[in-house]
């Protein structure tokens, strides 16, 4: 066995140990970790196809920044996980059942029949000075120049959206409108009462003997 | 040299876990968006494994499309459960039935 298969095979068993703790982890901060760790696994597979750029993207992008965010919200709120956890076992039956079919229903497709040693030839390795990155950047302002932009977009957007869905306004600030402003009339702001002339005032009671005056 | 169909059935075993574990976690709307990401995680290792043998770089720029949009995702997603936890006080999936009639 080659070192590089015993990469691929070490790498793969920690990725599926890892999935399966992240499914069955009784506490969510655990999950989020082992879903790190999956994450980690699979960029060395990445790195095995010669991926060095996503792989890298995959390190910094995921576990630097999605599942920070993911360890955040886990944190900040406080959720009863035993409730959630109720009778999640009521339902191993079905999920095997659906999870074992679509393995098995892949493994035919997929299996050593189309894809294996013999059919697929390996290409070869590359030529020494090759950088995926140079050949990813090359393609994505080029070829890819338009979905690059339009992933921009996407990006934005969730900036916007998550900012918006989670803003709360403070409802101690006081704010104008001008809208308000210049629709203001005379009619809004001013009452003219008109107030009948009063008789002579009742004289006033002396206040008490020994209180001072308010 | 590592068989192409090696990586495949690695995808497709990650993938069966994390359809697995969004039918366990049915309630636990945390652990079904961690269950998502591991589906893309498994749809990206195709990808990544195709476009080594093929020899095509293109199956890369998709996966880093995949992995744009599955950020985007995550965080809108995040944003979802803080908004609903803090209406609801609860992120069980039961829980949401506000439109119910």
């Amino acid at each position: 066995m080659t070192p590089v298969l015993a990469d691929f095979l070490a790498s793969g068993t920690i990725l599926l140990a890892s999935a399966l703790l992240v499914i069955t982890a009784r506490n969510p901060v655990h999950a989020a970790l082992w879903l790190v760790l999956a994450f980690f696994s699979a960029s060395c597979l990445w790195l095995l196809a010669y991926a060095e750029f996503l792989a890298v993207a995959l390190v910094l992008v995921y576990v630097g920044a999605v599942m920070v965010l993911f360890l955040f919200v886990v944190m900040m709120l406080d959720i009863n996980f035993e409730r959630l956890r109720q009778g999640m076992w009521r339902n191993l039956p079905v999920a095997l059942a659906v999870g074992g079919l679509m393995a098995l229903q892949m493994f035919l497709v997929l299996g050593t029949g189309e894809f294996g040693a013999g059919q697929v030839v390996a290409p070869p390795a590359p030529a020494p000075g090759y950088s995926n990155t140079r050949e990813l950047g090359l393609l994505l302002y080029t070829d890819y120049v338009y979905p690059f932009e339009l992933a921009a977009v996407v990006l934005l957007v969730a900036i916007v959206a998550a900012i918006a869905l989670t803003l709360r306004p403070r409802k101690a600030s006081r704010y104008q409108d001008p809208a308000v402003q210049l629709a203001a009339t005379k009619a809004t702001r001013l009452r003219v009462l008109k107030v009948p002339p009063a008789a002579a005032p009742a004289p006033a009671e002396a206040p008490p003997a020994g209180e001072a005056p308010r | 040299m590592i068989p192409l169909s090696w990586y495949l059935v690695l995808g497709a075993l990650l993938f069966a876990i994390a359809v697995t574990g969004i039918f366990l976690n049915r309630k636990n709307l945390i652990v079904i968006l961690m269950a998502v990401e591991l589906m893309l995680l498994a749809v990206n290792t195709n990808f990544v494994a195709f476009a080594h043998y093929w020899g095509d770089p293109a199956g890369q720029v998709f996966v880093f499309f995949i992995l744009t949009v599955a950020a985007a995702e995550s965080a809108i997603g995040l944003a979802i459960l803080v908004t609903l936890f803090r209406n609801l006080r609860s992120i069980r999936v039961d829980d949401l039935d506000s439109l119910k009639g």
